[in-house]
């Protein structure tokens, strides 16, 4: 059968014509509207990964500590005492880049109903963004939108804020990063799956009335950035944190009362996906009547109603005898739920409007049966020459000078400014707040405390995606471990560009093949994520990004730690070695204006032996301060301690023979941290530092208010200070939100 | 002993903490009550925590004076019953007329989640029997508009009445304008009112209530009034 369709329904939907006459083989027939809408939703790469999704398989996601692993709304991990942590991260890149606003607000919406779905009450959240450089208008607009998107959604919510992270290269002018991390907390016999079962048993939509907002959100997502791309501004959803507010607690009381069979929250592609995604993974078939849908615009087609992505919505399946119970519940809020339809045992969605049949497509068309792409990956060649390059390192700056510079550059400048207008500390339960190498919130009712970050470094995976990527799930848990807890579980968001381009397939393989190694060396399963492609504009993609968002668990919330120096007269001890490793270092692009060489080497063995000697030492209680060192490299880290401790530090350093002093001060090197300790235990320290073969150096004391390395750098407090907390608002004009919101 | 009723409107969130605050840490009475209902006997102190009530459409507060509980609060707080207004609850209050003045936007036009000094500037009110005059209180605030608006009268009546009860400063003690988070006139950040029985005050007392998260000053405010509910037994 030859398949006639026009080719401009078929862009509308991002399918091609290929997947079109496969559809048409699959079905026997032609598709009609309706269906084809589904079809292109449910294909699309944001909903089916048929890209990623044989990449993915290498990724480790079993361990004794998981409860749940891919293929939910969430993760989640056994954190012992009766309690699991359920935790994701999504991608809002394409919503943010239009409307900032909405777009990070709806992210940070989406991201929590996904937590909540599962039955667990959201304890937290994470950001991690990149944008172009700030002097640039639109990249301001978009930075601050986002900023204030995020901060409007999580502050009227009632979770905190607690962490992430936030970069600025040239590749994200147009087509920021924003991903939402969400953290829950649940009694591991309680969590919920989004599995129905029972045929004759009820599906109810409740929560806001659906709109025209977000229809093709998911292909929009699936496609590059283009001039045009404002014109599908309707293909951003509009947030609504009090009405998901609401929809939580209502649905958190529902899991209580045991009164549902399964949930499943509305994101990309609404009610089709949900529908699909819960039906098919119970095995069961689902029927649907769209005129049973409460609506907020008239004149909405069924297409309309099943591509819609109105936020703030959730599926329910629940046992009809359970139903007064059920509205019982949504009354007291003042909630409206509509029963909408009920499972079957077809294996068939079907979808009415009224009496007529609208659509009627066997489920494993939309879920088994989508064609796996299979895009050639090539190493573009001028990439691998940059990150071959022998380095000359040159820059007319004095160290002093150049480490003034860094401490005010976008990139790692003091984040106070932007997380003081999040609610970091609602819930009672954040022990370490934002600004230190990782979150760490308590866990009431235990003396147990939950570490959390993000971390990602679009520069190295540029120049090396496989060792960036690597990087990547090393520092996070380098950052967990920072605060004395225990890497448990990781959720990756893989930003990328066109996977359609030979060099971004292949960025792509090398990053999830080095987030596959690290995880696997450090003994970290993933348990969540999620992927996003075609973050391109007009043809330019953005840096490969795979961000890794971690948790960790530290049993006695006690014995945690804090980068800042407490104590004048502690030793300052360096865990780890300096080497020259200045390839994609902040420094070779903030003070020599490069971007090139190989990312810093990464021994994983080291890093866990390393981070061993760390978690050791904090469980004996030799530790005052733990710092991992990253960005900017030891002066930083360093000049960091020194900044949040209120303490200045008098250090020397050493590094290769014949280093010069802007490698001894800025090189990335991994696998290390700075600590500080009481002089009387800097014995055991560094014998627990032999033990593990991981190299020491006792760099200095604690003390006076002057941060100094060696004889290359002497600093005062204040003029760092000045440096560190003016970086991100001096003379970019800050990321208030401008009057164009 | 005092019993603590914790109002809850569609969009609250301290309610939690708030109740974590009088009954784990500070072994209380204390129940959450619906905005639905309507029953507040046997209450000691009603308090309204903080939280965006009804999402702050229209503006904070505006839309959570009209709830049913609300009939009740003012009955109680007529009967002499201690009300505390913390952040969301603060602005119902100034809303619902039990306490005089307003809320505006942050003078920053940003939400601020910061640690904030306040000065016990009356330490003689059922809310500071806990507390030394002049006492330095570490309680954070959490709000976009925090902002407190009075008219120049008004302001005279609080300051003379005794009833501004906290104030922003520094660590020095002083009431400077870094201090003040907010643009608050006066550095006002926490009023009575006339009765002597309502107190409104924009910093989260519930959230220092444990030297883990940082302080334990915000208990001070709970103990006092619970030594003045004891009082009122006593009687």
């Amino acid at each position: 059968m030859t398949a006639i369709v026009d080719p401009r329904v078929l862009h509308e939907v991002a399918l091609t014509e290929t997947e079109y006459e496969q559809i048409v083989a699959l079905l026997g027939r032609q598709p009609n509207h309706v269906e084809l809408g589904i079809f292109g939703a449910m294909w699309s790469e944001h909903c089916s990964y048929k890209t990623s999704k044989p990449l993915l398989r290498q990724l480790p996601s079993t361990g004794d500590r998981v409860v749940q692993g891919p293929g939910e709304n969430a993760g989640a991990v056994d954190i012992g005492d009766g309690w699991a942590v359920v935790f994701k991260i999504e991608s809002h890149n394409h919503p943010s880049a239009i409307e900032p606003h909405a777009g990070a607000a709806t992210g940070v919406g989406g991201i929590l109903r996904d937590v909540f779905t599962m039955g667990a009450f959201p304890v937290a959240t994470l950001d991690s963004l990149r944008f172009g450089p700030l002097d640039n208008p639109r990249n301001r607009f978009l930075f601050g939108g986002v900023v204030g998107g995020i901060g409007d959604y999580g502050n009227c919510f009632g979770v905190p804020t607690v962490g992430g992270e936030i970069y600025f290269e040239d590749c994200y002018t147009d087509n920021p990063l924003v991903n939402a991390m969400a953290v829950g907390l649940i009694r591991k016999d309680r969590l919920m799956r989004a599995s129905a079962s029972g045929a004759g048993n009820k599906v109810m939509l409740v929560g806001a009335d659906t709109g025209r907002d977000g229809i093709h959100g998911a292909t929009f997502a699936s496609v590059e950035l283009t001039e045009a791309s404002e014109e599908r501004r309707p293909a951003v959803q509009v947030g609504n944190p009090f009405l998901e507010k609401l929809l939580m607690e209502a649905c958190l009381e529902l899991v209580d009362k045991e009164l549902v069979v399964a949930m499943q929250d509305l994101g990309a592609a609404g009610l089709t996906s949900s529908a699909v995604e819960c039906a098919s993974r119970g095995g069961v078939g689902i029927d649907i009547d769209v005129s049973r849908v409460s609506r907020r615009e008239e004149h909405m087609s069924a297409y309309d109603v099943m591509l819609s992505e109105s936020q703030e919505r959730m599926l329910i399946v629940v046992d009809p005898e359970r139903e007064l119970d059920v509205n019982r519940v949504f009354r007291k809020y003042d909630l409206h739920a509509d029963d909408i339809g009920e499972i079957t045992d077809t294996g068939e969605l079907r979808v009415f409007d009224g009496d007529d049949q609208v659509a009627h497509i066997p489920l494993r068309l939309l879920t088994d049966e989508l064609p796996i792409r299979h895009p050639e990956g090539r190493a573009p060649k001028e990439r691998l020459d940059l990150a071959t390059e022998k380095l000359i390192i040159h820059t007319e700056l004095t160290p002093p000078e150049s480490f003034l510079k860094l401490l005010a550059s976008p990139n790692l400048a003091s984040r106070r400014g932007v997380w003081r207008t999040y609610d970091h500390q609602v819930q009672n339960n954040t022990v370490v707040h934002p600004g230190g190498d990782a979150a760490l919130l308590r866990v009431k009712g235990t003396r147990k405390a939950i570490a959390v970050t993000t971390d990602g470094n679009g520069r190295y995976c540029f120049l090396d995606p496989r060792a960036g990527a690597r990087i990547a799930v090393a520092e996070a848990a380098r950052n967990i471990v920072a605060t004395g807890a225990r890497p448990l579980a990781v959720t990756d968001c893989l930003n990328f560009g066109n996977p359609e381009k030979p060099e971004v397939f292949w960025e792509l393989s090398e990053s999830v093949a080095g987030i596959a190694e690290a995880c696997t060396a450090l003994q970290v399963p993933v348990v969540s994520g999620n992927v996003s492609l075609y973050n391109d504009t007009s043809g330019t993609s953005i840096y490969p990004t795979p961000v890794i968002g971690m948790v960790g668990l530290l049993d006695d919330v006690e014995k945690r730690l804090t980068p800042a120096f407490r104590h004048h007269g502690d030793m300052v001890v360096q865990l780890g070695q300096t080497r020259l490793d200045l390839g994609g270092s902040e420094f070779l692009r903030t003070c020599v204006g490069r971007i090139a060489g190989a990312p810093p080497r990464l021994d994983l063995d080291l890093e866990k032996r390393t981070q061993a000697v760390v978690l050791e030492a904090a469980d004996d209680e030799l530790l005052r301060s733990c710092h991992d060192v990253s960005d900017g490299g030891l002066a930083i880290a360093l000049a960091e301690c020194c900044l949040l401790g209120g303490l200045g530090a008098d250090c020397d350093a050493v590094a290769e023979d014949g280093a010069d002093p802007d490698v001894v001060l800025f090189s990335e090197s991994q696998s290390r941290f700075i600590v500080s300790c009481a002089p009387r235990d800097v014995p055991r320290l560094r014998d627990l530092a032999k033990k593990h073969s991981v190299p020491s150096q006792v760099l200095g004391l604690v003390g006076g208010d002057t941060i100094s390395l060696g004889r290359w750098l002497s600093i005062s407090l204040d003029e760092a200070a000045a440096a560190w907390e003016g970086g991100l608002a001096a003379g970019q004009g800050g990321f208030t939100e401008g009057p164009a919101r | 002993m005092a019993s603590f009723g914790i109002v809850v409107f569609p969009g609250t969130w301290s309610e939690r903490d708030c109740y974590y605050a009088v009954h784990d840490r500070l072994r209380q009475d204390a129940r959450l009550i619906w905005h639905k209902e309507r029953d507040l006997s046997g209450l000691d102190c009603v308090v309204l925590p903080g939280g965006f009530s009804y999402g702050d459409h229209l503006r904070a507060g505006a839309i959570a004076r009209f709830s049913p509980v609300m009939q009740s609060v003012v009955e109680f707080a007529r009967r002499g019953g201690l009300v505390l207004g913390i952040c969301n609850g603060f602005q119902v209050l100034c809303e619902a007329h039990l306490l005089p003045g307003a809320l505006m936007r942050n003078a920053s036009c940003e939400f601020r989640c910061v640690p904030t000094l306040l000065r016990v500037e009356n330490a003689d009110t059922a809310f500071t029997v806990d507390c030394a005059a002049e006492e330095r209180l570490s309680i954070p605030i959490s709000h976009g508009e925090g902002n407190y608006y009075a008219d120049a009268d008004t302001v005279a009546r609080l300051e003379g009445d005794g009833r501004v009860v906290f104030r922003y400063v520094d660590e020095h003690g002083e009431a400077s304008p870094e201090a003040n988070p907010n643009g608050s006139v006066n550095n006002i950040a926490g009023i009575l009112g006339e009765g002597g029985n309502v107190l409104g005050m924009m910093p989260h007392p519930e959230r220092s209530c444990e030297d883990l998260l940082g302080s334990e000053d915000g208990l001070k405010i709970f103990r006092g009034v619970i030594r003045s509910a004891e009082r009122v037994l006593a009687r």
